[in-house]
């Protein structure tokens, strides 16, 4: 149930962060969703791709440096306290999150909610045994492209 | 390897004879050979003269090798002063050779070879490769600029004596490099160290993974590295990298190599009579002590140079090596007395800095020091290129790595620096001498 994300090391610096989404775009290389860390000094640039390891070698051949890392999707209702009841959830768990973002599809009153947990596997099992919806790649990309 | 043999399989070949030369012999033919070219610049070489009588230093008076700290030094700023011809003591009839430095600094400075200092240079760079266990039957990719940068040349005519095969590939195109490497089943290449790390890094990009290759030996020099530097090739190439020392005045690379110790660099004495001073003092120190090395060159004919100072800190090893060569060496020389710079009163070498990246798991010695003056206060900006190994997913491993880096360059020169990741590939590689200094200062 564990999705591939990219990220990217990015200095911080104008112009930066449109070179990989043009070498992906070119490519013909959609992006699902993206999320952009930043300090003063760097960025890190992560993003979520159907094709990952295509995507991967592409950006890597441009002479980019790029982690993939598992993360773990889940699905929501788009309403207040949707995010709040996840995360108890996950906090009751002692599962610690390392950082998160959320989006959105076009269509639905769902969001997802995309995390990086110190253990993915054990928080899926638990997302899962309180009835929280785990996305899967494949369904990830396949709404995507709705 | 331990085994019985101290030369760890060091091949002999007859040219390295003068290798092994019992000690008390060897000084007596440098003492011979000293003898000669003084008085052979004295008679042909006007500057040289004029400071003898200066000094009131007769060619005479020279009886013994320590004799030699009565003769004035001669610095880069004299090949200048003189160019592009007046430093020859040979007529241009028996000159068969010019090559000439980059030139940075406005004119390059020249240098000449008679048909008999060409063929020294080819002997010492045979006695080179020899000592890194290489002979006929090898296939040496020389990567070093053809030209006038004795680098190219001097390997090549070396390879070509030793029995070698060469392919004069000069510089650049990597990727032509690397297929070249492949195709012909190279077994050794001559470099600059970082472009032959550039190398690897493009192989791995290529897919090619050189320690499944043939290539077995490096020799690399044209520029100061550190052992760090080695351990960063050697496993990713699965090759030995071994250092060679020269520099164009003296005749190019040739003047030391490293054996298969791989510790420290045999300097060809019997052609380059090697002396340490203090670089404040000019007096000689002895072996063992570090200071600058000074190089006589005790057989060139057309251009000799008598005393001259590298700027090359270094010492030269009482020691004798285990290998069994008799001709001292030198300790690996990774600091150069002119890219030193002086921040906040502190004297700084590139190599400090480098060796202090190098203390820090998985990072590359890709770095360049941009020095910068703000309101008086200089500032000092270390860019350090992020590498796969060193690059986690969150913020605070980066952060962590990054200053790491810092901390450990601050414990190493004692002034904080401002340490920046970039991106891979953007510090600009050199096919010739690395450039690791960018000083931005309006002094």
């Amino acid at each position: 149930m564990k999705i591939h994300q990219l990220s990217l090391f990015l200095e911080n610096k104008p112009g930066r962060l449109s070179e990989p989404c043009r070498l992906l775009a070119d490519a013909g290389i959609n992006i699902v969703t993206l999320s952009l860390a930043d300090t003063q000094q760097f960025g890190i640039l992560r993003l979520i791709v159907r094709d990952w390891q295509q995507a991967k070698a592409t950006l890597e051949q441009a002479g980019f440096v790029v982690n993939i890392t598992e993360v773990v999707a889940t699905e929501v209702a788009d309403r207040p306290g949707g995010l709040a009841d996840v995360l108890s959830i996950i906090e009751e768990g002692g599962i610690n999150i390392e950082y998160m973002y959320a989006f959105t599809f076009r269509m639905g009153d769902k969001a997802v909610l995309v995390f990086r947990f110190n253990n993915p596997d054990a928080a899926v099992s638990l997302l899962q045994s309180k009835q929280i919806n785990v996305i899967s790649s494949v369904e990830l990309y396949e709404r995507a492209q709705q | 390897m331990n085994g019985f043999w101290h030369d760890r399989g060091c091949s002999f070949h007859p040219v390295s004879a003068p290798d092994y030369l019992p000690v008390a012999q060897l000084r007596a033919l440098q003492l011979h050979r000293l003898q000669v070219v003084v008085q052979l610049s004295y008679e042909n070489v006007s500057l040289f003269r004029q400071r003898m009588d200066d000094k009131g230093v007769k060619p005479a008076d020279i009886r013994t090798l320590e004799d030699i700290r009565h003769i004035p030094f001669v610095v880069k700023s004299d090949l200048r002063d003189n160019y592009p011809f007046g430093l020859f003591a040979s007529p241009m009839s028996q000159i068969v050779r010019l090559h000439a430095s980059s030139g940075t600094t406005g004119k390059p400075t020249v240098v000449a070879y008679t048909q008999e200092d060409v063929d020294v240079w080819a002997s010492v760079m045979v006695r080179s490769f020899a000592a890194c266990d290489l002979g006929p039957g090898d296939i040496i990719q020389n990567a070093y600029g053809y030209g006038l940068f004795t680098g190219g040349l001097g390997a090549h005519y070396g390879a070509e004596a030793l029995g070698a095969t060469v392919i004069p590939i000069s510089g650049g195109n990597s990727d032509r490099q690397i297929m070249i490497m492949q195709d012909f089943g190279v077994t050794a290449i001559c470099c600059t160290p970082s472009y032959f790390l550039h190398l690897i890094e493009r192989a791995e990009e290529m897919g090619v993974d050189m320690r499944k290759l043939p290539i077995r030996a490096g020799v690399f020099g044209a520029e100061p590295w550190t052992e760090g530097m080695r351990q960063r090739i050697e496993p990713r190439s699965g090759i030995k990298a071994y250092d060679i020392y020269g520099l164009s005045e003296i005749i190019g690379p040739g003047v030391a190599n490293e054996c298969c110790e791989q510790h420290g660099l045999h300097i060809f004495e019997d052609h380059f009579y090697p002396e340490i001073i203090d670089p404040q003092t000019l007096e000689p120190v002895p072996d063992g002590q570090e200071g600058e090395l000074v190089l006589t060159t005790l057989s060139k004919r057309a251009m000799p140079l008598i005393r001259y100072r590298t700027r090359d800190i270094t010492m030269l090893m009482p020691e004798q090596c285990p290998c069994g060569r008799t001709i001292r060496r030198m300790r690996r020389n990774s600091r150069r007395s002119d890219d030193m710079f002086i921040i906040r009163g502190v004297n700084v070498y590139p190599s400090q800095i480098e060796g202090a990246l190098l203390q820090v798991e998985g990072t590359l010695p890709h770095y360049l020091i941009v020095l910068t003056r703000d309101k008086d206060l200089d500032n000092i900006e270390v860019q350090v290129e992020v590498t796969p190994e060193v690059f986690g997913d969150t913020v605070g491993a980066l952060e962590d790595v990054r200053q790491k880096l810092a901390h450990a360059i601050e414990r190493t020169i004692g002034i904080r620096v401002k340490l920046t990741l970039v991106q891979p590939h953007t510090i600009e590689r050199s096919q010739g001498k690395a450039k690791r200094v960018l000083d931005n200062r309006q002094l």
